[in-house]
């Protein structure tokens, strides 16, 4: 045992008592969690809002019969393919964004760069799809605040006791909404993407010594994907 | 001199325990697995009649949450982050699942006093 230490100073190095942080993470890396936290917050709202009024609906319009086409290529008859192809793709680019962070600990900044790329790639991909899903369903009638007409909405009710207008508009109004909003954090994302992978071939975070930046990235990253696992599960399957 | 070696024990611990790149396959097969599940289900097993309408949606949310998990722990790393650290994110999130389970019971009131 080492004396040179006085007792006072020896309480303050043990975590809880402010010597260092009890999370043993950088700052910057506690606030993206906080962050995230915060969204999570925002995003389960929307969610819990759409479920309260589903819940309390005596009709509401089914999504296998909603969701039957695949944009280009085939207008009925295959439900939730397209949205099992956009699933796949915002995993594979969280894939790409975990092989991204996992390069950064070895501080190879090619493969780091590549798999930005990647994951970049794999952003705008499914924010296409996600436009011509909307395109297709604006094309059908939905948008905010505008339903399509008795006859189609009798197919999206089918096997149902009523056709109900209103919460057709409540279905329309409340998808436009959270997908709108999820986009737009897979939006950001990508500007965000784009900016570390600019600094990446910069060799900003190579000079820093770390990649740590591309890890706080990869969070929020991870965190839209998780997002969209939950409006999957909610929107085209429940 | 026994704290510091303490602390160093620790850091050492975390950069063991991280992932690697099959781990991170692994967790990527396991997600497309779990999605297929439910793809099956929602194609097959639920349009021919063996699971109704109801029975489903319980398997899906259940399936919806072990995703999270795998995303959740693995890609975004909190598995290997400080006990501390992972409570603070999940303690908040378990008050929003008892929201949830609040408001849909309130939902299921509801209907029952709109139905005419």
């Amino acid at each position: 045992m080492s004396t040179a230490v006085s007792e006072i100073d020896e309480v303050k190095t043990t975590p809880w008592a402010g010597g260092h942080s009890p999370f043993n993470v950088e700052y910057g890396k506690i606030m993206m969690w906080f962050f995230l936290l915060s969204d999570a917050f925002t995003f389960s709202s929307l969610l819990i809002a759409y479920g309260a009024l589903r819940f309390s609906s005596n009709a509401w319009p089914a999504a296998d019969k909603i969701f039957q086409s695949v944009p280009f290529v085939v207008d009925k008859g295959y439900p939730l393919v397209f949205v099992g192809i956009m699933t796949f793709i915002l995993i594979m680019s969280s894939v790409t964004m975990v092989l991204a962070v996992e390069a950064g600990h070895r501080n190879a900044k090619k493969e780091v760069a590549w798999w930005m790329v990647a994951t970049i790639i794999g952003g705008f991909m499914f924010l296409g799809c996600q436009a011509a899903e909307w395109t297709h369903l604006h094309g059908e009638g939905f948008w905010w605040g505008s339903i399509p007409n008795m006859e189609k909405l009798k197919e999206f009710f089918e096997g149902q006791a009523v056709v109900s207008t209103a919460y057709s508009q409540q279905f329309a109004n409340l998808f436009f909404t959270i997908t709108g909003f999820h986009g737009f954090h897979v939006f950001s994302g990508v500007i965000i993407n784009i900016v570390i992978l600019i600094n990446v071939l910069k060799g900003t975070y190579e000079k820093r010594g770390s990649y740590l930046m591309v890890e706080k990235v990869g969070l929020y990253w991870h965190f839209v994907d998780l997002v969209w696992v939950f409006v999957f599960t909610f929107f085209y399957l429940v | 001199m026994s704290s510091e070696a303490a602390h160093t024990h620790a850091e050492g611990e975390v950069h063991e325990e991280t992932m690697t790149k099959s781990k991170i396959w692994n967790v990527f097969f396991i997600l497309l697995g779990i999605t297929a599940v439910e793809f099956i289900i929602a194609l097959y097993l639920v349009p021919h009649g063996i699971f109704t309408y109801h029975a489903a949606n319980p398997i899906y949310i259940v399936l919806t949450l072990a995703k999270a998990f795998f995303i959740v722990a693995y890609f975004m790393h909190l598995k290997f982050e400080k006990v501390a650290l992972i409570y603070t994110i999940i303690v908040p999130i378990l008050f929003i699942i008892g929201l949830i389970l609040v408001l849909t019971n309130e939902s299921h009131h509801w209907i029952d006093v709109w139905r005419p």
